[in-house]
């Protein structure tokens, strides 16, 4: 029996700002019911709601103190009040670092899709206001998992995130969207009840140890050294097994592209930008901490798992054929360096992974953005019905080119602090992995660079394009198209609109300023992740006179 | 007399009532049959209060009694309204709700 | 080894170095998120920011020449850039006289590049590729403004490149030049052939990135730090093996971004872009930023003799295959950039050399800088005058059309092979002096391969002023490629000003630079440089050599070609050695068959292990779980008296079991 102390969070309540922040987009989707007739006011209401909810968001990482993170206090803006006292369970939030930064990018991300799905077309029967609701709610129990700081809370919000993205998915996606959307619930539901069993697993552990069963974070932190490695190892595993599905690693991962591609683009992004950070985030904030020492023995399998990922997601995009499932199979790559950086534990790679979880989800944010923007004038999917966009539309292609340099990590660009720091440090410790996933670098330029030269470099060329043009009045079968006659007639295939370039610029301006000014988020990251360092309880690599070579 | 032969009875009544239920398809026969069952129990948890010199299994047998009689109820309002509609009273005849 | 300077904190003009970069970088990004607004005066803009530029790095260079030799390296902190745990990678500037002379070259050729592309990217100038053709750009005034932007984003990152003081910042400028690169060569994105040659580029540069990478996290791993100063005084603590790797993986990345072998068949390809480009990026600068990269890391490749050799070696078979590939192809761009693979080749084998031969190379640098940027310019004005053409079996007298872009190439001509007291002779003749100054087989290997290819060197390029500029007007019977005549002319002055700069450049270039002493300018930063003692050859013997195989050159030159009339057809077949540097001595296909179709079929084979494989292991599942249960509901007969009799069965089967337990 241990005797520690159970430091249970005070049940007197607390800051109620992230109560404000779960509860706020919540509000606003139950809004767009009363509304759903008068769709241009629910619009409205909905993207008042988003914009309020960043400035509350902005006005919580001013009021973040990085002095207190680095001084050992590991949440901040704390709120607790029992749930179901018989099991032990707290409606428990905090944040740290890692969860700032992770629900800024929520809020970020938002207002600008609900402005992207603006002038949506959507599927017959279907209203905006339904499709905003869905969107808020979303961002809703978003918030919650990422603030949730009891276990079973966490659990329940991670199961409730699949709700709202299974109707957005199931209602407002493509034409495959049945399939992909119940292929996305049955899957992440998988995962999920096996979390369940570890976590009541993990239950039964602390009632062991404590006396009395806990769900709390902080409580089930500390008896983590103590609990006997091969429980851990089970446990692990169960926890293990719901992020992999969700953030995914590759045997895990076909889910993602079949939903990844029906789903409708904003949906897309909030699924691949931030629903599945959820996944490398529970990596580093559950099966890190609540599980040291099983985190180490199993590491080289996920590191295995991670480096496959990289190479065999980067080769997959090379040979996809549709455009989000393009963008779907980058995205495995990427999610294979957050892996690689999660399980290298050193600080930099943690740093770097967290960095890495914001910025694949602006980079890719803004990728699924494009090929938004090109579906919805030219109506296909498919990479080789595009062609030599770049003439007709200079500034879309220069924003597609922006977003894969940032997709391949181009120094410069946001990601390429995240990858350099996850590289870095993880070089110390796991030195083949990280060659290999050096080496995967030359494979993101291929398929960034190569689906850029299809889409947007060459002749014009594309059916898509050739019939958006002619639709414009411009040309007939087998004419040679003029752009310069196409743009007097007002084409069929424009430049970026000023809502489209509205919905662009906040993130090209937070890819480029994070690209040379991380400093901002870093300093937020840092202190939460030294802390994660310490309850691994393995030190930092200590550079000098390492693993390779050594020292004369 | 010795208890055992009235358990023997009652094994032999169930015996009887469950064969009943298993060949039959008249819907009243198998109803009747179950009673037949229903009682074989009856019979046998009187018997063993009596051996054991409690009244728990004389009250288990009123009980049984009283859900006997509102199964009944329903039992037969079923089988009429089934008659009424297929002129049938056969079990077999009523498959409808299957995969 | 003489001990490295101390390092003083930048002050007066160098405390705003970074004005440097940032007046192209703002300049660029004024041009591209401007528009069409910017079209009026964006050549302007992007001009200014260049001059403006090179005006501040010449004061800061002055400001420099002011001060004692072992002040002039400064650096100047701006501000913490990435910092995690032990790791502090700060956006700070080394300015010492390694990157200052890069800074003067940089701006200095950059502006008069840009000069010249005011005139060569005018809008409605004689017949521009596909894009006038094409009727491709609404207006060719915005095609000549992304030009600039792109220009101006180049000369930015270059400068971060040179003036950054960790390895970081290095890789910033390093990708940041690929990115800009990209972007020019595939300049014209509306032809499919730029566009691969833009992919290809930035691709064999990422080959060649993944080494820098790696070097740079070994030297984290080791160190602790990539802060050049730093670095370079704890680099002795590593064992010899660490060394080694680092130094072998940093030349991965110097050969990728330099066009040496393996990585050299980018370059070539790279003329697809607009020929300042070629002139600037390919030939120039950043092509070079190899051998800067190597001559700025000198105290670590001082510790490792084996990677000097390595380096070396590189050296010498990229010199040799470019000046041999040179000698086939009959597009004068090629021909032109083929030779500058091989005189990078001549640098790298400089700064192989080690002590006694990183300011040659540097030395070489500078040179090559204005006579070949000079001749691109020259071979620029030619195309123009030809309708874009650059097959020089078209060519032929063009010498009377147009005199200043004859007399302008022609001394840079004559820089490049070597002659007498012009800029190439003194470079090149001081790094083959160098290379037969090493010892053993090195000295005979290194210095023969060097003498040969400036034979070779004299043979392409007199070759290619023949069929250029002498002989037959064979223009005059033919059709350019787009179906117009042939009009000859002389260039605008706007383009022939700065072809006369460089020109004037390519003569006194080298004989003022040895005569003011690089050498000792360079110290500081690339430590004294070491007079090579006689080894393979006295020192008195090798320029006689090297001038006597340079003259055979142009003699058997001369008897090709000169004596004979130039078919226009070329001719085929032609015998082995031709044809293999006809294709690249098989480098390209080579990269196909071995890199490319294997790659192709992998990347299908994976496409259908994932979709029928992995994902097909999903729905497998799912179709099993759904096809049992589709097989179990058929038990659901609707049979009252089948329920009863499982129920019976199931209950007997308790039962049973029950006293099984029981008795058992």
């Amino acid at each position: 029996m241990n005797t520690a102390v159970m430091n249970t969070a005070p049940d007197t309540g607390g800051n109620v700002m992230l109560l404000v922040l779960l509860l706020l987009p919540l509000l606003g989707a139950l809004l767009m019911y009363p509304l759903r007739t008068n769709v241009p006011a629910a619009k409205a209401v909905a993207m008042a709601t988003a914009l309020l909810e960043f400035v509350l968001v902005v006005v919580t990482w001013v009021g973040y103190s990085t002095d207190a993170a680095s001084s050992g206090e590991r949440f901040q803006y704390v709120f607790s009040v029992p749930w179901i006292p018989a099991f032990g369970t707290h409606l428990a939030f905090g944040i740290d670092g890692i969860a700032l930064v992770l629900i800024a990018l929520t809020a970020f991300l938002v207002p600008g899709l609900m402005l992207f799905a603006w002038a949506e077309k959507l599927p017959e029967g279907r209203t905006a206001s339904g499709y905003f609701a869905l969107l808020l709610a979303t961002q809703a129990t978003l918030m919650g998992v990422f603030t949730a700081t009891d276990v079973f809370l966490f659990y329940v919000f991670f199961e409730a995130m699949l709700i709202p993205m299974y109707f957005l998915i199931g209602r407002f996606g493509g034409p495959n969207r049945q399939y992909a959307s119940v292929k996305f619930f049955l899957y992440s539901l998988l995962g999920g009840l096996i979390m369940l069993a570890s976590l009541i697993g993990l239950y039964v552990t602390s009632a062991d140890q404590l006396g009395a069963g806990t769900f709390t974070w902080s409580d089930l932190q500390s008896i983590a050294q103590s609990t006997p490695t091969s429980t851990q190892i089970w446990l692990f595993l169960g926890f293990f097994v719901a992020f992999a599905i969700k953030a995914p690693l590759v045997p895990f991962h076909t889910w993602l592209p079949d939903a990844g591609a029906e789903a409708p683009i904003v949906a897309a992004v909030l699924l691949v930008g931030v629903l599945d950070k959820v996944g490398t985030y529970g990596f580093l904030r559950y099966c890190l901490p609540l599980f040291p020492q099983a985190s180490q023995i199993l590491a080289p399998l996920v590191l295995v798992l991670a480096v496959i990922g990289i190479i065999y997601g980067a080769l997959l995009a090379v040979g996809q054929k549709d455009m989000s499932r393009f963008v779907a199979y980058t995205s495995i790559a990427h999610f294979g360096f957050i892996a690689l950086g999660t399980f290298a534990f050193s600080s930099q790679a943690f740093a770097g992974a967290t960095l890495y979880m914001v910025n694949h989800g602006l980079s890719t944010g803004m990728l699924f953005v494009m090929v938004g923007l090109l579906v919805a004038r030219g109506g296909s999917r498919l990479t080789r019905d595009y062609g030599g966009v770049s003439k007709l539309a200079p500034l879309l292609a220069g924003c597609l080119l922006l977003a894969g340099m940032s997709s391949l990590a181009l120094p410069g660009t946001n990601s390429f602090v995240s990858e350099f720091l996850v590289l870095v440090g993880s070089f110390p410790r796991e030195p083949v992995a990280t060659i290999i996933a050096t080496v995967g670098i030359i494979f993101a330029a291929l398929y960034i660079l190569w689906f850029y030269q299809q889409t947007m470099q060459g002749p014009v060329r594309g059916n898509a394009v050739i019939r958006a043009l002619e639709a414009g009045g411009v040309g007939g079968p087998g004419a040679m198209i003029d752009p310069a006659v196409a743009a007097e007639r007002g084409s069929g295939f424009p430049d970026l609109t000023r809502r489209e370039i509205g919905v662009l610029a906040p993130l090209i301006v937070v890819i480029v300023v994070l690209g040379f000014f991380p400093g901002p988020v870093l300093d937020v990251v840092n202190p939460s992740v030294q802390s994660t360092i310490t309850e691994v309880g393995l030190p930092d690599p200590v550079p000098a006179g390492g693993v390779v070579g050594g020292v004369r | 007399m010795s208890p055992t032969n009235y358990l023997l009875l009652s094994a032999l009544l169930f015996t009887v009532g469950a064969i009943g239920v298993l060949v039959r398809r008249n819907a009243i026969v198998v109803f009747m049959c179950i009673e037949l069952m229903l009682n074989a129990v009856n019979l046998s948890l009187v018997t063993f209060a009596r051996m054991n010199g409690q009244l728990d299994g004389q009250v288990m047998a009123f009980f049984v009694m009283v859900v006997a009689a509102a199964e009944v109820v329903v039992g037969l309002a079923i089988i009429m309204s089934i008659f009424r509609t297929r002129r049938s009273s056969s079990v077999d005849d009523a498959n409808l709700l299957k995969y | 080894m003489t001990a490295p300077p101390e390092v003083l904190p930048a002050t007066g003009a160098a405390s705003v170095a970074w004005l440097l970069f940032a007046i192209p970088a703002v300049s660029a990004l004024v041009l591209f998120l401007a528009g069409k607004r910017a079209n009026a005066w964006g050549h302007v803009l992007g001009v200014g920011s260049v001059l403006a530029s090179f005006l501040l790095g010449v004061v800061i260079f002055v400001q420099a020449l002011g001060v004692a030799p072992d002040q002039r390296t400064t650096e100047l902190s701006l501000y913490s850039w990435i910092s995690s745990g032990t790791l502090n990678v700060d956006f700070g500037l080394r300015i010492d006289p390694l990157s200052l002379t890069f800074v003067l070259l940089i701006t200095g050729v950059g502006s008069l590049i840009h000069i010249y592309s005011v005139g060569y990217m005018a809008p409605h100038a004689s017949g521009h590729g596909a894009d006038a053709d094409a009727h491709a750009e609404p207006s060719s005034d915005s095609s000549r403004r992304r030009f600039f932007a792109q220009l101006n984003l180049f000369v930015a990152a270059m400068l971060v490149l040179v003036l950054g003081n960790n390895f970081v910042l290095l890789y910033l400028g390093w990708e940041g030049v690929g990115l800009a690169s990209y972007l020019l060569i595939g300049f014209y994105q509306d032809r499919p052939s730029a566009a691969t040659a833009a992919k290809k580029a930035f691709l064999m540069n990422r080959v060649g990135d993944v080494g820098l990478a790696l070097a740079i996290f070994l030297i984290w791993l080791n160190l602790g730090t990539l802060q050049y100063t730093e670095v370079f005084a704890r680099i002795g603590e590593l064992s010899g093996g660490t060394i080694l790797a680092i130094t072998l993986l940093l030349l991965l990345g110097a050969c990728g971004k330099s066009g040496q072998f393996p990585l050299q068949s980018w370059l070539p390809d790279a003329m697809e872009g607009p020929t300042p480009v070629s002139a600037l990026i390919h030939a120039a600068t950043m092509v070079t930023a190899g051998v800067y990269l190597i001559a700025r890391t000198n105290p670590i490749y001082d510790l490792t003799p084996t990677g000097r050799v390595v380096v070396a070696l590189i050296g010498v078979v990229t010199l040799l295959i470019g000046a041999i590939i040179g000698c086939a192809y009959d597009d004068i761009k090629k021909v032109l950039a083929y030779s500058t693979v091989s005189q990078i080749g001549y640098m790298i084998l400089a700064v192989g050399l080690g002590p006694a031969g990183y300011a040659l190379g540097i030395f070489h640098l500078l040179t090559h800088g204005f006579f070949k940027a000079g001749l691109f310019l020259g071979a620029g004005s030619v195309m123009h005058a030809m309708n874009d053409d650059v097959n020089m079996r078209n060519f032929g007298g063009l010498g009377r059309k147009m005199p200043i872009t004859f007399v302008t190439f022609g001394l840079g001509y004559l820089a490049l092979i070597g002659f007498p007291f012009l800029s190439g002779y003194f470079s090149k003749d001081a790094i083959i002096e160098a290379a037969f100054g090493q010892e053993g087989w090195q000295g005979w290997v290194y210095g023969i391969t060097a003498t040969l290819a400036a034979g070779l060197t004299a043979f392409y390029m007199t070759r290619l002023m023949i069929m250029t500029f002498f002989g037959e007007e064979r223009w005059r019977n033919l059709k350019a490629p787009d179906g117009e005549d042939y009009h000859p002319h002389e260039s605008s002055p706007v383009m022939t000003g700065p072809m006369i700069v460089l020109a004037i450049g390519s003569v006194f270039a080298g004989f003022v630079l040895s005569a003011v002493g690089l050498n000792q300018w360079l110290a500081p930063s690339l430590g004294e440089l070491q007079e090579s003692p006689d080894g393979a050859l006295p020192h008195a013997l090798v320029p006689w050599l090297v001038l006597a195989c340079s003259a055979l050159g142009v003699l058997v030159a001369y008897l090709v070609v000169g004596r004979r009339p130039t078919p226009v057809q070329r001719p085929e077949p032609v015998s082995f050695p031709v044809q293999a540097a006809r294709r690249d001595l098989y480098a390209n296909a080579f990269n196909e068959t071995v890199i490319e179709r294997p790659g192709i079929w992998l990347t299908r084979a994976l496409v259908f292990l994932d979709n029928r494989g992995v994902d097909g292991l999903v729905n497998g599942l799912a179709a099993g779980l759904g096809g049992g249960s589709a097989r179990l509901r058929r038990l659901q007969t609707g049979f009252v008296r089948s329920y009863a009799l499982s129920m019976l069965g199931g209950s007997v089967f308790v039962v049973a079991a029950l006293l099984a337990v029981r008795f058992a």
